[in-house]
């Protein structure tokens, strides 16, 4: 592929908005946060696309078919020569998902993250006295929008959930922790 | 010359793949559907932080080895994991009280190792300790929770933290090994690490209505040098059985 003939970065972030993250389908992995870089590595034939992925967390199974997709996706458009990269730092946070990514979790019946992740970390002294959590950072309902919820678990079905109740519809629901 | 940094970082990817191991054992059987996925999360960050330890532990080895290689064919006398993480499960007072002391500790290790002269090293703590605060967080709940409970909840609680006291001094020993890595600031010193785990624990046993046990007390050692109690043999047959019966399996 000739350096002048080859899609520009912008284009490549565009295609990769449309791989969806494998564990919650309807967001992209964009809107995620966890695609960092997309540059050109090399000229002509010997051109990659090198795009660096940042895990959410250390153990997520997910990583893995990420990077398929990701090499999978470009293929599909015509990019011969992808090289996906991992980086750890700085750490993923759920500040870098996107406005549209947390109203999709929202339709999709996920709470989003609220607030921003720095602004919640609770000083280590503070944890294990026996206090109740603060009631700041709470989730609303997805389903009625009612602020009236209780934590049912600190984790759900993925490491990045936990599951929450509402009071006043009574329904369960996962909530995307901030992170 | 022995590598100090290579010998710190199975300390470190051993003791959260054994710790990992451990949890996993409750899959399916803990006490309330919540607590099932809880242990199960956590033995999840915990292996994929193994991992990042373990794969760094392979490059800097230089003998081609992977951190699948390293966590299955490795015999117990090469685990360097603290003795703490490969006590039993016992019951689920054992369990929690081993991770609170674990996770509180874990957490500090971390917070001094996310300022690592080793920009890798650094890296790795800086995304690890956000999973253990979350970790802490729980276990520093439930002990409290378990701790100021029933008079059954309570005793149990108070056996668990007697029981597993003399596995905590190893934490804080500062051999030659994390001498040498602390001066070449690739860690804090574990043992400045000890005052402020003692004031977590003080804090969070007062709320727990739990004794501290004597500081004085005796304590075992030998995990990090590779001597390890009967139970490692019994752990590593159960993980690495895949691997050594049918050598080199993929799925």
């Amino acid at each position: 592929m000739s350096t002048a003939s080859r899609p520009t970065a912008d284009q490549v972030w565009q295609w990769l908005a449309e791989v969806e993250d494998p564990e919650i389908p309807v967001i992209s992995i964009v809107d995620l946060g966890i695609v960092r870089e997309v540059r050109w590595h090399g000229e002509d034939d010997e051109a990659e696309c090198v795009v660096a992925l940042t895990p959410t967390y250390s153990g997520c199974p997910a990583t893995h078919v990420i990077e398929q997709s990701v090499r999978q996706a470009l293929r599909a458009h015509g990019l011969p020569r992808v090289r996906t990269l991992t980086r750890i730092s700085p750490p993923w946070t759920t500040d870098w998902m996107s406005d549209e990514g947390k109203r999709k979790l929202r339709e999709y019946g996920i709470a989003p993250p609220v607030g921003s992740a720095s602004a919640q970390f609770i000083p280590v002294a503070d944890i294990g006295r026996g206090g109740r959590p603060a009631s700041s950072g709470l989730p609303d309902c997805p389903r009625c929008g009612s602020g009236d919820v209780a934590l049912t678990s600190q984790f759900g079905s993925t490491p990045c959930k936990a599951l929450y109740r509402c009071k006043a519809c009574l329904e369960p629901f996962d909530h995307f922790k901030c992170h | 010359m022995r590598d100090e940094k290579l010998e710190f970082l199975f300390r470190l990817g051993d003791t959260a793949l054994v710790l990992s191991q451990r949890l996993t054992e409750w899959v399916g059987k803990g006490p309330a559907l919540e607590e099932d996925m809880a242990l199960a999360n956590t033995a999840l960050d915990l292996i994929g932080q193994a991992r990042l330890w373990l794969a760094y532990a392979g490059e800097i080895e230089g003998r081609g080895r992977t951190e699948d290689d390293l966590a299955y064919l490795r015999d117990a006398h090469e685990f360097r994991n603290v003795l703490l993480v490969e006590q039993p499960n016992g019951d689920y007072a054992d369990t929690l009280m081993r991770q609170f002391l674990f996770d509180s500790w874990h957490l500090l290790l971390l917070d001094g190792l996310a300022a690592s002269a080793d920009e890798r090293i650094a890296a790795i703590a800086d995304k690890a300790r956000k999973e253990v605060t979350y970790h802490l967080r729980r276990s520093a709940d439930l002990v409290v929770r378990l701790g100021d409970g029933t008079p059954e909840s309570h005793r149990r609680m108070q056996r668990a933290l007697d029981d597993l006291w003399m596995f905590t001094g190893e934490l804080f020993e500062a051999d030659e090994v994390e001498q040498a890595v602390e001066a070449q600031g690739i860690a804090r010193g574990v043992a400045q690490l000890r005052e402020a785990w003692l004031a977590q624990l003080q804090g969070t046993l007062v709320a727990a209505t739990l004794v501290l046990p004597p500081l004085d007390a005796w304590m075992q050692r030998g995990g990090k040098q590779g001597r390890h109690s009967e139970h490692m043999g019994f752990l590593l047959a159960e993980m690495q059985f895949m691997q050594r019966a049918y050598p080199g399996l993929q799925w």
